[in-house]
Order: C-alpha cells, then structure tokens, then sequence
C-alpha cells in the first residue's frame, strides 16, 4: 500500500504576532510546527502502512525551510519526503495550492507508485479554509471522505475502505472504492513517537526536492500568486486587552486589603458600583 | 539497540556539546550528537555575550553568517544601594573594530545557526531525544547512551558529556556528585522589547553598538548575586541571580528579585514602555576551580557547564565552554589517531590540554573567590554598596559642610560599619582571592 499525506509547515499560531502598523503577520522568529490537524491525517496513515505494509511519502509545499517539517515527519515514522519548493509557488491561494500538489502527487504517482489513499488534514491552523484536500480529490479524480474520524476497515484485495465521517447531524459510516482521498478530523489518533532507528534515518535522509519544473507544472501561470484568484483585502489583529500586570508592594499592609486598595486606585468606576450594589441600590 | 557504532556520542547541543561536535566532525570522526530540545538553542538560556576569539578559533569567518545583535563598545559596572547607582563605565571606540571582540547574542537563534554548521560538518545530530542513562560495561567504562526513544540505546567509542549545569547522567552513573547549593546560582531573565532607535537612545548607540551593564548591591538583598542587562537589537536581556544555597537560607524569591531590581530608579527608565515577550530561568555554576568534577574516565569527558567550567568573577562561561569542547574533541581524536582505547589514562590528554589553557588557569587564579564571595556576601553586596553610594552622595551634595568634614564623616561611616580591622581584612581577603 503507497500512501500520500500532505502536510504544511505553518507557524506557531500561539506564538504569532500581527505588526502593528503594517498588519501583517509576522513570521520572523516565529517558530514553525506541522500544522497539527495534518499529524492525525500522518499517523492515520502510519497506521495503515503498519498494519498492511507498504509505504508513507510526506510532500509538502513550501519554502526550503519546510525540509524540517518533513524531516520531522520522518522522524515520526514516515518512508519517504518529497518537498515542493519554488519562487513560483509563493502567495498561493487554495485554488493554486491544490494545482501544484495535484501536479505532484501525479509525478510521485509516476516515480514511486500510484498512491492508494491520498491525506490531508482536515485544515490547516493558519489558512482555515478546509479546501485543499477536497481541491486535490477533484483534480486528481479521487473519491474524497472528508472528516474523517475513524477508518474502519479496509480491504487490500477488494480494493475497498469503510470509515466514520462526521458531520453535523451525527456518525456517517461510509465504504467506498480505493484510490480515494482523506480528510482526517482531528484528536481521533496521537502522534507516536519515532523509534531510534526512525529518528537516525531522518536526521540522514535526503529530502527528494522539487521544483516546479521538476514536478511537471505545465502552466507556470497556474502556481503562486499569478494563478491565484483569491485577494485579501485586510488582516488586522483584534485589539489587545488594554490590562497589564502589576506589580503590589503589599510592605506592611495586610495582602487582602492591599490588594483591594490597589485594585480600586486603578479602577475606581468599580469601586463605585460595588459601594451602590452593597447598598442595595 | 542500535547496531550502527559511533566514534563518539556527544550528550547536549549548548556551546560546548556543538564545539565538540564540529570539531570532532571536522577531523573526519562519526559523531552523533543528541539533544533533548526541538532544536539546539531552544532550551539553551544564557545572558548573552558572546566571545569573539573562542569562536573564532572553531569558524573563523563567523561574522559573516552567525546571527549577532550588537557588538559591544561600552560596559558599565553597577554598585546599586535603593535609590543610587555608583558606576564605573567604559567605552571605547577602538571596539568599533572590523572584528569585534565581543557580541550580545539571543542564543535560541545563534545556537541554532551554530548546529547548522556541525551539521555541515558531517555529525549526526538528533533533537527531540534525551539521554536517560549512561550505557556501561561491566566493569563501569562508559560505552554508550540509553535514549528515551524506543530501541534507543547506541553505542561508541567515547561520550562527550555536554549536558549542562545539572550533570544528571554523570552524577545518575556515580561518575560525581551533583552540584552543591553553594556552587550554582539561579538566574531568572526577561526579554523587554523596544523599538531599536529606543534602546539606542537610552544607551547612547549607533548602529549595531552595544551596551552591557552588571550589577550588583542592595539588589541580591544580602545574597551573593549579579544583576545584568544587555542591549541587543530590539530588546534588551535583563535579569539577576543568586546563589541558590542563599535563596534557600534568605526564602528570597527570583522573580522578587527581579521585579526590584527592574523597579529600581536606575533601571526602570532603562526598561519603561516595552514589551515582555519571553522570560527564563537557568542555574549557572559559580563554584570556580575547586567545584570542577572530574573531567574524563574510562569510555567519557565532561566538558562545558557540566564540567562546572564558568569564571563568575569575568561573567564567562560560554567560552569557556566552547573552549574546553574544543579542546575535549582534540584530544579525542589524538587518542583515537594513535589507534589507543579511550580509557581514563588516555583521555587524561584532555585534562592536561585543559589545564595549559586559559580556561584553568583563569579558574584557579580565582579559586578562593567564589567561598569569599559568598560566606562575606553581606558584607560584599549590602554593606559595602550602601557605603559607596552614601560616601559618593556626600561627595557631590552641595550643603554649606566644610570638606574635611563631609570626608571624616564618610570615614567614619565605614569604620563604623566594618571597624577598621574589618576594612582591612576585607580589602586583604579581597585582594588575596584576586590574585
């Protein structure tokens, strides 16, 4: 069995800032993870591939920075990495996204093995969108479960997979044919820990790189921002609570008392409404 | 367990677990580096200055690449009591050199880019794995590491022991003891944030200058302790510590400390209006020459903070540990190049190596230092302080008393404060321990 997870690097969300003056967001010294919904769509996979044999190939789309989020992924486990990375991918929308990793599934389909079950995670923390696994499904002409909590079962001969898709009215038990697409919700696994054999090889592996030439990107204009119809008009970050921490020299006061004291120097509206609700009026 | 062997395991990627690590790789050996971060640096913590020369001699052309904050062309040297500081300061513009001797450093990213580069250089380096325990033969000779990760026991040739201030494997495999209260301070710091054109201002910089200022008096009340603060880019390190055997004597509290001393009149303006976006604590071994542990064994050398190798009285440390990982993988390879086993005997190399550097010779000069430091530290960072800012506000104060007046009373403060056996004493115990 030959299965593909996608995967993103995206930055820390609780950990990211959002310039001031310039509103956007600030990536630098901003530390970078998996995105985390991906990580169930990875030991889904890992799972499968355990149980079954075969193979897990991790491709990602990014920077050349992104090479530590598929070394991480093999570290976790996984066979093989695959990084897509070149000017002309940068500033894609979903509908671009899609194109160039359908473009790259292909060639790995043609490289190492037409893939079984493509993943993805359900969405990723930065984009929220939930779009790009279902954008691959339809380029590649893969059936597609979406929200997946469980895989059920599975049949390698009958070439069949049955899994458990959430959705809003409750559990939907779905079967369908292989090859197809996953979306894989998330806390339904944990990310294991690689054994010391995994965590060598990956800090060894070389990382297949392509660049879009190399994936086989017929129509450049299709990548990056140029084949992006998406605009953003505006980020901006919600205001701040304006509440700082203080620092109380309670010296001989009692603490209780001090601290009310102090508390209602800084807010003395409050002290007024409390003083009226005492009363009574 | 891994079949695979390595000529060496380093345990750590700090300053001297990545200076060992390059060096050895360099020299063409098979190491595999571990280290139980994310990445190296990301739970390094230091001030942090780093020592242009000690760097020098593993990447020379560091200054191209390595990501530096501010050379530093001024530093100032604090006797704080409440309200005062009396300072001595020194700037230079020969410091403004085309290879500066000193740089502030935020070692979450310098460690990092320092890990590329053994990387480069061929080591195999595994993060996110912790060693748990020493892996030994029979007879005790350290062959290898017991990892947390499964199947994750690994043997080599020799294990460089790089794993900080703690020491936990070596003391966990009865190699030493652990660190004694007496022999490591705790440091707490912050991160506060400015703009650059601020922190320049305040500093009184231009461009990429850098200014350091360490502290000392009322502000460890009684404990011996430092405080410091540090320019870099667009924010400024500033923190302090104590030695913990007198936090655990004084119940004093670190982060007490440290919201004193940023409230202090001579730091607050330092430090007003910016953003504290990071914090962190860490033990620094401060118990000198007579605190070292034995240094290597049968099958290991210890080497950095682990190796307890700081000069408290200079504030260096991390040169010192990347000296000694330097000079610990040298020796490595010499024993391994004569085809000799790694035994104590052998690996003896590194301690002589070590001790005909400046990394001992700095700390045996210093060796009474740290006791005096800390059984006189009332004396040394209350009394002392509060005299010279009292005597110095009596110099400069403006008040109609006749001069020999203002300066027997400041004689007298002291004498009465200390007696003059006291002061003499002092001044000769002092002078003794810096010798």
């Amino acid at each position: 069995m030959h299965i593909v997870v996608c995967i993103k690097q995206v930055p820390d969300s609780a950990q990211i800032r959002v310039h001031p003056v310039t509103n956007t967001i600030m990536r630098q010294g901003v530390p970078t993870i998996i995105n985390p919904y991906d990580l169930f769509a990875l030991e889904a996979a890992l799972q499968l591939r355990d149980k079954f044999g075969g193979e897990v190939t991790v491709l990602t789309m990014g920077p050349p920075s992104a090479a530590d989020s598929l070394r991480k992924a093999l570290t976790f486990g996984a066979d093989r990495a695959v990084l897509l990375t070149d000017r002309f991918f940068a500033g894609a929308d979903t509908l671009a996204t899609t194109y160039a990793l359908a473009t790259a599934i292909r060639k790995i389909s043609e490289t190492f093995g037409a893939p079984d079950i493509v993943f993805t995670g359900k969405q990723t923390i930065d984009g929220d969108t939930a779009q790009v696994g279902p954008g691959i499904a339809k380029r590649l002409g893969l059936l597609q479960l979406t929200y997946v909590a469980k895989i059920s079962e599975v049949d390698p001969v009958a070439r069949t997979i049955e899994a458990e898709r959430r959705s809003e009215g409750g559990v939907q038990v779905l079967k369908t044919r292989l090859p197809c697409l996953i979306t894989m919700l998330e806390a339904t696994n944990e990310i294991r820990r690689g054994a010391m054999v995994d965590a060598l090889r990956a800090a060894r592996a070389d990382i297949v790189t392509w660049s879009a030439k190399d994936a086989g990107v017929e129509d450049i204009s299709k990548c990056g921002l140029k084949g992006s119809p998406t605009i953003v008009k505006r980020v901006f970050a919600p205001s701040a609570r304006a509440e700082k921490a203080a620092f109380v020299d309670f010296a001989n006061r009692a603490p209780a008392e001090a601290l009310i004291e102090e508390m209602f120097k800084r807010q003395p509206k409050l002290e007024a409404e409390l003083v009226v609700s005492a009363r009574g009026f | 367990m891994i079949e695979e062997r390595f000529d060496a395991i380093v345990v750590g990627a700090g300053m001297a677990g990545n200076a060992a690590a390059l060096t050895m790789a360099k020299r063409g050996m098979k190491v595999l580096q571990l280290e139980r971060g994310e990445y190296s640096g990301s739970k390094n913590v230091q001030g942090a200055i780093l020592y242009a020369d000690m760097l020098e001699k593993l990447i020379p052309d560091f200054r191209e690449e390595a990501p530096l904050e501010r050379h530093l062309v001024e530093q100032r040297f604090w006797m704080l009591d409440d309200k005062s500081h009396v300072g001595l300061h020194y700037r230079s513009d020969d410091f403004n050199e085309e290879k500066p001797n000193r740089y502030t450093i935020i070692r979450a990213q310098f460690d990092k880019w320092f890990s590329s580069k053994v990387k480069e250089a061929g080591a195999t380096v595994l993060c996110e794995t912790t060693v748990t325990e020493l892996a030994q033969d029979a007879y005790g000779k350290v062959i290898g590491v017991k990892t947390d990760r499964r199947d994750g026991e690994i043997h080599a040739d020799v294990v460089v022991l790089a794993e900080g201030v703690n020491g936990l494997l070596g003391t966990r495999a009865g190699l030493r003891e652990r660190p004694k209260p007496e022999n490591v301070a705790l440091a707490v710091k912050e991160m506060h944030f400015l703009p650059r054109e601020t922190i320049e201002a305040r500093f009184n910089l231009k461009g990429d200058e850098g200014a350091v200022i360490e502290a000392v008096g009322t502000i460890s009340r009684g404990m011996t302790g430092m405080g410091f603060i540090y320019s870099n880019k667009e924010c400024i390190s500033l923190g302090i510590g104590c030695l913990v055997a007198d936090f655990q004597k004084t119940g004093e509290t670190p982060y007490g400390l440290l919201e004193r001393f940023k409230q202090h009149p001579s730091v607050a303006p330092l430090i007003e209006g910016s953003e504290v976006k990071e914090y962190a604590a860490h033990l620094i071994p401060e118990g000198g020459y007579n605190a070292i542990p034995q240094l290597c064994g049968d099958g290991w050398v210890v080497v950095g903070d682990a190796a307890q190798l700081n000069n408290a009285v200079h504030r260096e440390g991390s040169n010192l540990a990347m000296t000694s990982g330097r000079i610990a993988a040298e020796a490595i390879f010499q024993v391994k190049s004569r085809r000799d086993p790694m035994t104590k005997e052998n690996l003896a190399l590194y301690k002589k190596m070590l001790e005909d550097s400046f990394v001992i010779k700095d700390l045996k000069k210093y060796k009474d230092m740290p006791a005096l430091l800390h059984n006189q530290s009332q004396n040394f960072f209350l009394t002392y302080p509060q005299l010279v800012s009292k005597a110095m506000q009596n110099f400069v104060r403006v008040d109609g008393t006749p001069k020999k007046e203002k300066e027997s009373s400041t004689l007298r403060s002291f004498v009465n404060a200390r007696s003059w056996t006291g002061l003499f004493g002092d001044a000769f115990r002092f002078a003794r321990a810096w010798r």
